[in-house]
């Protein structure tokens, strides 16, 4: 086994590693400690990524050369290592981006446990990304959570503090449902490790045997990671969640943490269940319909709201929405098309939250009102959040353009699907166009007085990371082609 | 009707944890007041592990420590599910301990525990 082999368990390590230095340094440190963490893990996936690419083989790597049924393992073929990748851009980009609101929401002396919890972020994502035993999971599942909740409370105000014990709530109500469905999977195969978990379930599918069990297990596991990660009708902590907290941690938690549970539930389905068992069982049609749901509900309360950050979070709902309805529908062009939409949503919506808060802070207020021309004052602020805005409304040339056109070409896949697909996808465009364009044709209506067209001065940071979530947005959105292929074929190797 | 009671008290250790999983869930999502949402948590992280407790003893078979130069693999129940259990209990303790640091902060900010009263005083000072 090749030596380039070892980098998702050394990138692992290197996490928690981090997470203890840090512990112990002082904040511009802490930070730096942070930001080299994620360019080595996202240059050592690139990597590991060129290596798979180049090989075509999945790679099952024992920790310890211990075989089963006493070791644990990792599995990587194509997809893994460029989720690992985009994982640890993303947030590098997050902590660059928001790092002006990040010193003034941040209490002194306590700014260097943010970057704690980034690392542990950060290891509990690539943690579910690469593991190959559900056990791991779950406990990875629960290392997220509780780092998750301290990006969110590291703010301390009153509602910030409210939003985080929702969070915990809704997120613990999701673990335990998660542990659970385990634990009943445990008890009729004996197995943790996901290719025996398959074997076993497939014997006893095919027999009849623990029917109840087995279709109880997979509802469990498939509610609990969906209320963890947001689909309707368990949204409504969001808003709240990913308003009110500091933006690099909006960003985090809309465009990575949850698509680090989406990806391990698509790893369950595609690995634990089978998925020909998954989308026997009925539970897939369960997953299209509040998806479907979620995404109108989701962009119906968003147009409702003044507040801009609460609108983004509204539309993160329904954006998981769009990935839970991608999985549901097909096996095949459904899951690339939810699987694309994760790489999208994850790009686009840090990009928006923290165009939002540099456009917020020289506007003095959150609101839409208090944002008239303010374009004009923060040209990179206002270029990134109308870009942005286009792509999650699926302008051509943009990724979210793409995602729409293959969620489109995946509703072909099954006769029944094709009407409420094409429907929602067209409703959900003109609800996302009416909320997202009224706050553009604001930013970019013609400046009342002087004063109001002084330009605002963003700092180097911010600008590095607008221009770098714009390139790769674009970039993509006019290039999909090869993306697409690669992930075509990273799902065949899933 | 024999039979069904029958198949019921074999398997009581799992209706209990199932029936002490709800009881828990219930409280943790409905309850208002933020210890006893805690209190919750644990009675359902507790049943999970009583599950797997019960699911990993098997009688008349020892613990899983040599005894005796006895190395018979089927003398000895399994030790994974306690080191499952252990894992889950290390898990539930911090969250628990995430939990109540949130209640206190919450309680010196609103000086309440109650759920709906903090929301309602939320709603007064930022009018959300």
């Amino acid at each position: 086994m090749a030596f380039i082999t070892n980098i998702p368990l050394f990138s692992i390590v290197l996490c928690l590693l981090c997470s203890v230095v840090s512990s112990v340094l002082p904040e511009k440190a802490a930070r730096r400690v942070s930001l080299s963490l994620c360019a080595v893990i996202a240059i050592g996936s690139g990597t590991l990524l060129w290596y798979m690419i180049a090989t075509g083989t999945p790679v099952t790597y024992l920790m310890g050369h211990y075989p089963h049924p006493w070791g644990n393992e990792l599995y990587f073929g194509i997809l893994e290592p460029l989720l690992g990748c985009l994982f640890s851009l993303v947030m590098a980009l997050c902590l660059l981006g928001g790092k002006k609101q990040l010193s003034a929401d941040l209490e002194d002396g306590k700014r260097h446990f943010y970057y704690i919890m980034c690392d542990l972020v950060l290891v509990a994502l690539l943690a579910l990304t690469y593991t190959n035993d559900l056990f791991t999971g779950y406990v990875f599942i629960e290392i997220c959570t509780i780092s998750s909740c301290g990006l969110l409370m590291i703010r301390q105000i009153g509602r910030t503090t409210l939003a985080s014990i929702r969070y915990m709530i809704f997120s613990l109500v999701g673990s335990g449902l998660f542990m659970l469905g385990v634990i009943l999977l445990y008890a009729i195969t004996g197995h943790l490790l996901m290719p025996n978990l398959k074997e076993s379930i497939a014997e006893l599918w095919e027999g009849g045997q623990y029917r109840t069990v087995l279709i109880s297990a997979m509802c469990l596991i498939t509610v609990g990671l969906a209320i963890k990660s947001g689909l309707f009708p368990f949204h409504f902590w969001m808003p709240d969640t990913y308003g009110y907290a500091t933006p690099a941690s909006g960003g985090i938690l809309s465009g990575l943490v949850s698509k680090g549970y989406i990806f391990f539930l698509l790893r369950v389905i595609f690995r634990v269940f089978g998925t020909s068992v998954f989308y026997q069982s009925g539970v897939s049609h369960v997953l299209y319909g509040f998806g479907a749901v979620g995404i109108v509900v989701g962009s119906i309360s968003a147009m409702r709201e003044k507040d801009v950050f609460r609108m983004i979070a509204y539309s993160s709902a329904a954006q998981i929405g769009y990935i839970y309805m991608g999985i549901g529908l097909s096996p095949h062009l459904g899951v690339l098309a939810a699987v694309f939409h994760i790489l999208t949503h994850a790009i686009t919506k840090p990009s928006l939250f923290l165009a939002a808060a540099q456009i917020s802070d020289a506007a003095n207020g959150t609101e839409r009102g208090a944002w008239h021309g303010m374009a004009h004052r923060n040209r990179m602020a206002g270029l990134a959040f109308a870009v942005s805005a286009f792509s999650m409304i699926g302008i051509p040339l943009t990724m979210g353009f793409v995602s729409k056109y293959r969620f489109a070409v995946a509703a072909f896949e099954s006769t029944r699907l094709i009407v409420p697909t094409l429907t929602v996808l067209a409703v959900s465009t003109i609800l996302n166009a009416w909320y997202f364009m009224r706050v553009v044709i604001r930013l970019y209506e013609p400046p009342k007085t002087d004063a109001d067209s002084a330009p605002v001065h963003n700092g180097a940071s911010y600008t590095v990371a607008a221009i770098a979530f714009l390139a790769v947005n674009i970039t993509l959105g006019v290039a999909a082609e090869p993306l697409v292929h690669l992930l075509e074929r990273s799902i065949s190797l899933l | 009707m024999a039979e069904f009671f029958g198949r019921l008290w074999e398997s009581r250790i799992a209706v209990a944890a199932v029936v002490l999983f709800a009881v828990g869930f219930v409280t943790l999502l409905l309850h208002r007041n933020l210890l006893k949402k805690i209190i919750g948590l644990n009675i359902m992280d507790t049943a999970a592990y009583l599950l797997l407790t019960s699911l990993g003893y098997i009688e008349d078979r020892l613990s899983p420590i040599i005894r005796n130069g006895d190395v018979d693999p089927s003398h000895y129940v399994n030790p994974l599910p306690a080191g499952l259990v252990l894992t889950g209990i290390v898990v539930s303790v911090s969250v628990t301990a995430v939990m109540l640091a949130l209640t206190v902060r919450l309680y010196r900010r609103y000086h309440s525990l109650n759920l709906d009263e903090i929301y309602a005083t939320a709603q007064k000072e930022h009018g959300v």
